[in-house]
């Protein structure tokens, strides 16, 4: 098997020096880093009543008509990308960031197709009065060009026609294998600068793929990009797997395997194809989490009818401690961005309800209190809020703040489950399983519970797990 | 323990007495045995199964090598209590065998805690045998939450039947 998840080659964003307008309108880049830098994270921390602030905000940049052109090379080459040319690789990096927008119902993309292509010289000197003919607000240019050893310079830029004036620009190098990252990095490049939102476009999705008939499904661990690209299955499907979740360096996947008949959780190493046991207990182990810092494991060990949470080191080594001490099912976890306090779900009361613990296990409080069960909650890296299943009746999902106020519905189907945050906080991901038939697939939804869809996958799809923006 | 006869005759009438013999567990329109297989070890053909085989314990139990539960419960019930007791017999008659108990849910729940409610019912049917005399050490649990219905429809029936216990002895 050819290995897609080669350590990335990707030198750091440099920013292209370049003759050209000043970034006049740019927040603030830190050296090397292309995209404004976050700056939500922790923000509101402590504000639980932040819900109205974070998604009032659908404002006249959603309608912002973006032209985005063919990007343009110096010389058309043959490259070692699946796309051709460094012309036709051109082209297939606009399709790849219209694309991102449009499937995002971000901005209302038109290009490549159907616009004029620029000229290399042009696309660091826009012709505004012809794009203001053609009604477009913003302009989004690049180029490509490939290098003697393989490695692939992509630059972007970002122009407000009725201003004139460049917004950002951006630039990176990939390895051919990697040349959608670019893409990734252009539309996240656009959107950051554009809604004031972090990037969230270059990102990976583990997840669970379903094939067979109800009864007897098939479920492997898999791996994709954001937008369904660059798909590979991981385990052969002999042994059932379930609920992946991506390190947050993206160098491990830790998951439930049937492996050995027992459900144990299994830390997949994505450099070497290995799996390991990360606790050996004699006990089933399920519900794998890791801590933001990427520093500690939590996980759920059913044993005598009671399943209670555990935290380790990622490292390996060193007693597991308890975190959590009956009755019933203790199970799950999720930690506030900062690390502190863990999100996690509980039966004790007599029903699934979600729970806020410190993240030693101390001061253990019920949040959910809105009727129905509340199961497999997951803080936003935001720290504003908590995405759930709520189940009452139907099971669907929904986010409320971490005090456990503002309850809200994103998704009304029949069966919605299992929420997985994009790196901004943002979307959220889940999946959906048919009445009748249990296909299961995975499905997106935007914060404030518009643009519904549906993710491309090969197969039947289920248990996405959102890993953290790419560096 | 239950004389066998009265447990026999119990089965026999289960279907014309629906009221008789279940406390709380909502009764299978359907007796479990025709058609779909009862758990994950299909032991196929009937009639020559050899004495303390797999085949032969799911031949004598007829269906009571499973037992049911109610949404989001584990008790067990007196029903259950009858199908254990049948299940302890056989393997008081073969000391050496071993086996598991494979717990289930429906399919209306999300995945972490139907593997842990799983979990809890084979846990609560491992119990009960053992209370009557089966050596904990030939017992094993295994839960599959809802990953591997029997019933494969999207209905209360279904979903009654999903919710079970099964015993699958080790050949």
């Amino acid at each position: 098997m050819t290995k897609c998840f080669t350590t990335p080659r990707f030198t750091l964003a440099l920013m292209l020096a370049l003759a050209g307008a000043p970034l006049a309108a740019q927040d603030a880049p830190v050296t090397g880093t292309p995209a404004p830098q976050p700056t939500a994270q922790g923000a509101v921390e402590g504000d639980d009543g932040g819900l109205t602030g974070s998604v009032s905000d659908e404002n006249e940049w959603q309608d912002l008509g973006i032209a985005i052109t063919t990007f343009a090379t110096d010389r058309d080459v043959p490259t070692q990308t699946n796309a051709g040319s460094t012309a036709q690789l051109g082209q297939a990096i606009s399709q790849v960031i219209a694309s991102d927008l449009k499937n995002n119902g971000l901005f209302k993309p038109t290009g490549p197709a159907g616009l004029p292509q620029p000229t290399l010289p042009q696309v660091q000197m826009p012709d505004y009065a012809s794009w203001s003919g053609r009604g477009a607000d913003m302009l989004v240019q690049g180029y490509v060009k490939a290098g003697a050893d393989g490695q692939l310079t992509v630059g972007c830029y970002l122009y407000d026609i009725s201003l004139t004036r460049q917004l950002i620009k951006g630039g990176w190098q990939f390895a051919a294998s990697d040349w959608r990252r670019a893409a990734h990095k252009c539309s996240d490049l656009i959107y950051s600068r554009l809604s004031g939102e972090s990037p969230f476009f270059d990102s990976k999705i583990a997840y669970i793929a379903e094939t067979g008939p109800k009864g007897r499904r098939m479920k492997r661990l898999a791996i994709m990009d954001s937008d369904g690209a660059n798909h590979r299955y991981l385990t052969s499907g002999q042994a059932m797997a379930l609920t992946p979740r991506y390190s947050p360096d993206y160098s491990k996947i830790l998951y439930l395997s049937y492996l050995n008949g027992q459900p144990s959780i299994y830390s997949y190493d994505l450099a070497t194809d290995r799996q390991t046991l990360i606790a050996r207990t004699g006990n089933p182990t399920l519900a794998p989490r890791w801590s933001p810092d990427g520093k500690w494991v939590l996980y759920s060990m059913a044993r005598g009818g009671t399943t209670d949470i555990y935290r380790i080191s990622a490292a390996g080594g060193g007693t597991p401690q308890k975190l959590t001490n009956g009755p019933g099912i203790n199970i799950g976890g999720s930690y506030s961005p900062d690390g502190s306090k863990i999100v996690y779900e509980s039966d004790q009361s007599g029903s699934q309800q979600v729970y806020v613990m410190n993240a030693d296990g101390t001061g253990q409080r019920r949040i959910s209190f809105f009727g129905g069960r509340a199961a497999t909650p997951e803080w936003s890296p935001r720290g504003d809020q908590i995405a759930f299943t709520h189940i009452a009746g139907d099971l669907r999902v929904a986010v409320m703040n971490p005090n456990g106020g503002g309850m809200r519905h994103l998704t009304n189907s029949w069966q919605d489950e299992a929420p997985t945050w994009s790196p901004n906080g943002r979307i959220i991901q889940f999946f959906r399983t048919a009445k009748g038939s249990g296909q299961a697939s995975i499905w997106q939804v935007d914060l404030t519970g518009r643009n519904e869809r549906r993710l491309p996958t090969p197969v039947g799809a289920s248990d996405p797990a959102w890993g953290p923006i790419r560096p | 323990m239950p004389a066998p006869v009265k447990l026999g005759t119990l089965l026999l009438l289960s279907g014309a007495l629906a009221i008789s013999a279940c406390k709380t567990k909502p009764p299978k329109e359907l007796p479990p045995e025709p058609g779909a297989p009862t758990s994950s070890t299909d032991t196929g053909q009937l009639g020559a199964a050899v004495p303390g085989s797999q085949a032969d314990f799911v031949q004598i139990m007829a269906g009571q090598d499973t037992i049911y539960f109610d949404t989001d419960r584990y008790d067990i019930d007196s029903g259950d209590q009858a199908a254990l007791a049948k299940q302890a017999q056989w393997l008081a008659r073969y000391p050496a065998k071993r086996a598991t108990v494979e717990g289930h849910s429906d399919e209306r729940g999300t995945r972490e805690y139907n593997i842990a409610l799983g979990e809890r019912r084979a846990n609560a049917a491992k119990n009960y045998l053992v209370s009557l005399g089966v050596d904990p050490s030939r017992l094993s649990t295994v839960s599959y939450g809802k990953e591997r219905p029997v019933a494969l429809g999207s209905d209360q029936q279904a979903w009654a039947q999903n919710r079970r216990a099964v015993t699958v002895t080790i050949d």
